[in-house]
């Protein structure tokens, strides 16, 4: 019987190439029109140092981990016990070991976990230039009922530039592999994927977010590298060349920041990325940006907090800064993707917020979705650009007031190059002109007009995912999404009515948005990846939440599992 | 920097660059000095008000911008360059100028001086030095003397040496160093014009007293002399100079041949073109 999902593990020590191997692995299946997600998970070494490449297989769409391995292949054990945590598994899994590697790990043998032996690197060792990763290729593909054709068709893309050498050498190992575990019949063969609809694309969340970058119009980014953050600068640096705009690499990121915003200033929209101490340094320029009213974005790329914490692995624990970090009353944007998909939407969208409304947007994505690869389908094309309102009538001989008290709360802008709109953008607390003011009412008046522009803007549908109906919630947010949409259609599939509403206008809050998508609800279960549940407190400090609430909040660097989220439902269904 | 010598020529004169904002500067502060010299070069170039944009950190001499008519931007604390580097490599076609204090770009903005010298940004940098935090009240800055007591924060002196800004420039990489004194204006209005029209990042020091919190200053007037060379090309001549040079030396050090840091994209492919790249 094929299954419908299969999850995997391939993991080793730097140099096996498991990282490699699994991005072969879900090229070829996405050649072949399944749909898969990747992530990686790795030990703080530069090179070398413990390695897995974590990959999910469907015919459907994977949005999140799943709930345990069905396998695990190793090409060596070297301190796999440092992540072990990360491979639940059942009496179910199989473990692939080599046996020249010594014994599986009793913390993984104690799953009950069925234990085949591959003399993997014997198998590589006979094949010149052969390599133990693609042996476990051919293994895994055969395995899970991958066809040859599909892996043969990402070979060449993915080992063609190191010559013919290596193709042969990879699609000789492939096929040993593959020979070897020929009749091994362990049942998890893949359900064959459905006629292929449409374009599909693979794409990691952080490419995502450079490429909504991008489509928003921007044309100006300042980078100061940090992981998890620095594969969105990468890609921005030749694209945004590309397209006529420009990378520069900043001394630290007191300049990435100031310098978007001095790019900003002059009117070309722009952006930077980071992760938290990074978010941590630029505060006070964001502030900057708020007072000033000069639009920016910044995709902060969440991992482990606090200080340096743990730089390779997720968690949502950066909400708290984005929300709260600035000083003064400084109401700005927060949004968060919620998939890897929908860092392309999130992130564009936030720059033509940020545009619109003259001001900062912090961008919350995170480790597991901008490191992660997924296969997914072509996401719909979105009209958001970026626009700024600019000043008319500026040859009218008066002096331009800038900050003008409007309606809306945005005042029509001027940029250097406009006559007649010369102005001093400032940080200081200013009249309607731009100049400097301490008096109470230029501060109400300005406080006033930066929280309404927020507050009275239209998001539209875009404010949050809101699904299926019920009188339980899953109430949620990021990364954490996917897990809950999984667990919300199991329980749907079970005959349960769930709904799942995941916000990505994280600040501000919209209350009577919130009260609406909650309304008739008795159950709400709120699901997030923080120690604090920051989350929670975030949206109890806006929202009266209806009915009993509970609340699933786990650190990281645990991905939360749709598992995680049907249990806790199923505890107040 | 010939593009921005543009539509206005001849008509503007120096009160056209000044703006109606009263200065909240000491009476016989050296910055009001700064201000009319900037005013009387921008119109001695006749730079355009809208394409010329004036950046700045904070502290009494970064109030500058909004005294001027110009477009201006006054950020945080130290990080002036930062913001006027990215707007100069954002809008190439504007003419951009950056002011601020010794405790602004030396120490707060240290980092980022450094780099600024090095990257060499088409843009001019004027410290106004008085060798004091004037804005909070009179502490030390990195380039008050070891031995300067009277600050209640440092009572016996900050105890460490100051550093000399044109050295600094020098040795990070600038490519055009002057050093003026705010008594002079004409002067340093001499030395704001040869920095914006040499390409590249000009670095100009110029004394300017506090004579709120370091009265004494006013005897600079009897201290600066002409530093008594031509300009070089040569960093290193310049540099070899600087080491004779007693910190009051007025004049131009280097004007160097650096090329400046200017990278440019250009649109070869469409959105559509790497949309493509992402198909399976
Ligand atoms: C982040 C930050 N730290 C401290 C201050 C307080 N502060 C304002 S101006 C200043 C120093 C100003 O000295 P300088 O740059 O030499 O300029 P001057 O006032 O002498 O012209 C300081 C420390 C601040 N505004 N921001
Ligand atoms: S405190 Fe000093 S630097 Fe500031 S305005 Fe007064 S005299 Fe000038």
């Amino acid at each position: 019987m094929a299954v419908d999902s299969v999850t995997i593990a391939l993991v080793g020590s730097g140099g096996a190439g498991v990282m490699t191997a699994g991005q072969m692995l879900l090229d070829a299946a996405a050649q072949v029109g399944w749909y898969g997600l990747m992530s990686r998970s790795s030990g703080p070494q530069i090179r070398g140092g413990e390695a897995a490449a974590l990959v999910r297989l469907s015919p459907k769409p994977v949005e999140g981990p799943g709930d345990r391995f069905d396998l695990i292949i190793a090409f060596d054990w070297q301190n796999v016990e440092r992540f072990a945590a990360e491979l639940p598994m059942t009496a179910e899994s199989v473990i692939v070991t080599d046996p020249s590697q010594g014994d599986v790990p009793a913390v993984l043998a104690a799953s009950g976990a069925r234990i085949i032996e591959l003399p993997i690197k014997e198998l590589a060792g006979k094949i010149p230039g052969g390599r133990v990763n693609m042996v476990g290729l051919g293994a895994v593909a055969s395995i899970v009922g991958l066809p040859r054709a599909g892996v043969d068709a990402v070979i060449d893309k993915a080992l063609g530039k190191k010559g013919e050498g290596a193709v042969k050498a990879s699609a000789a190992g492939i096929d040993a592999g593959a020979k070897e575990v020929a009749g091994w019949g362990l049942g998890l063969e893949l359900t064959a994927p459905e006629a292929r609809t449409g374009i599909r694309w693979n794409i990691s969340g952080n490419e995502a977010a450079g490429f909504g970058a991008l489509k928003a119009g921007v044309k100006f980014c300042a980078a100061y590298p940090i992981t998890p953050a620095t594969e969105i600068l990468e890609w921005l640096a030749p694209n945004l060349a590309r397209t006529g705009g420009l990378l520069v690499q900043a001394e630290d990121e007191l300049a990435s920041i100031n310098m978007i915003v001095g790019a900003s200033f002059g009117g070309v929209p722009s952006i930077t990325a980071t992760a938290g101490p990074g978010l941590s340094l630029m505060t006070e320029a964001l502030g900057l940006a708020v007072a000033s009213e000069t639009p920016v974005v910044v995709v902060d790329v969440m991992r482990g907090g606090p200080s340096t914490g743990i730089p390779t692995k997720s968690e949502q624990s950066d909400l708290n800064i984005a929300v709260n970090g600035l000083h003064g009353d400084a109401p700005h944007l927060v949004v968060a993707p919620t998939s890897i998909a929908d860092c392309l939407f999130t992130t564009q969208w936030a720059v033509h917020l940020a545009e619109a409304l003259q001001t900062a947007c912090i961008v919350l994505s995170d480790q597991s979705m901008g490191q992660s690869r997924a296969v997914v389908d072509k996401p719909a094309d979105q009209p958001f650009k970026a626009q700024r309102l600019l000043a008319d009538g500026l040859d009218s001989g008066e002096l331009f007031k800038r900050y003008a008290v409007t309606g809306s709360g945005v005042s029509p802008t001027a940029i250097p190059g406009m006559p007649g709109g010369e102005h001093t953008a400032d940080g200081l607390e200013h009249s309607e002109r731009g100049l400097p003011s301490s008096q109470s009412s230029d501060h109400h008046k300005q406080l006033d007009k930066r929280l309404r522009k927020l507050v009275g803007h239209d998001y539209g549908i875009h404010w949050a995912d809101i699904e299926g109906d019920g009188d339980v919630a899953v109430l949620t947010w990021g990364s954490a999404t996917g897990p809950a949409r999984e667990a919300v259609a199991r329980l749907t599939a079970a005959g349960h009515k769930v709904r799942l509403v995941s916000l990505r206008l994280l600040s501000p809050v919209k209350p009577e948005l919130v009260a609406e998508a909650l309304k008739g609800v008795s159950r709400v279960l709120v699901v997030e990846q923080t120690h604090g549940a920051q989350f929670h407190k975030h949206i109890r400090a806006h929202v009266d939440l209806p009915g009993t609430v509970s609340v699933l909040s786990q650190p990281g660097p645990l991905p939360i599992r749709a598992r995680d989220v049907q249990q806790a439902l199923a505890s107040i269904l | 920097m010939d593009t921005h010598l543009v539509e206005e020529v001849a008509a503007l004169t120096p009160g056209d660059y000044k703006s109606d904002v009263k200065p909240i500067w000491c009476p016989g502060c050296g910055d009001y000095s700064v201000l009319a010299a900037v005013t009387r070069a921008l119109a001695n170039m006749g730079l355009a008000r809208h394409n010329t944009a004036v950046v700045s950190g904070i502290g009494c001499s970064s109030r500058i911008p909004a005294y001027t008519s110009c477009y201006g931007f006054h950020g945080v604390h130290g990080r002036s360059l930062a913001a006027a580097s990215g707007l100069k490599l954002a809008r190439p076609d504007l003419t951009v100028l950056v002011f601020g204090g010794d405790g602004d770009g030396f120490s707060i903005g240290g980092n980022h001086f450094l780099h600024a010298c090095r990257r060499n940004v088409d843009m001019t940098y004027v410290v106004m030095d008085n060798q004091v935090y004037g804005m909070t009240k009179g502490q030390a800055s990195p380039t008050t003397e070891a031995d300067w007591c009277e600050s209640k924060l440092t009572p016996e002196g900050p105890g460490v040496n100051p550093i000399q800004p044109v050295s600094l420039a020098l040795a990070c990489g600038a490519n055009f160093v002057a050093r003026g004194f705010s008594g002079d204006p004409n002067e340093v209005a001499r030395l704001i014009v040869e920095g914006v029209r040499h390409p590249g990042f000009s670095v100009i020091h110029v004394l300017s007293p506090c004579v709120t919190f370091r009265p004494e200053q006013r005897g600079w007037k009897s201290t600066v002399h002409p530093y008594g060379r031509q300009p070089t090309d040569d960093p290193n001549e310049a540099m070899r100079a600087v080491l004779e040079d007693d910190g009051f030396g007025l004049g131009i050090f280097l004007a160097g041949n650096r090329r400046p840091f200017a990278p440019a994209g250009t649109a070869v492919k469409t959105i559509q073109q790497i949309e493509e790249g992402f198909a399976v």
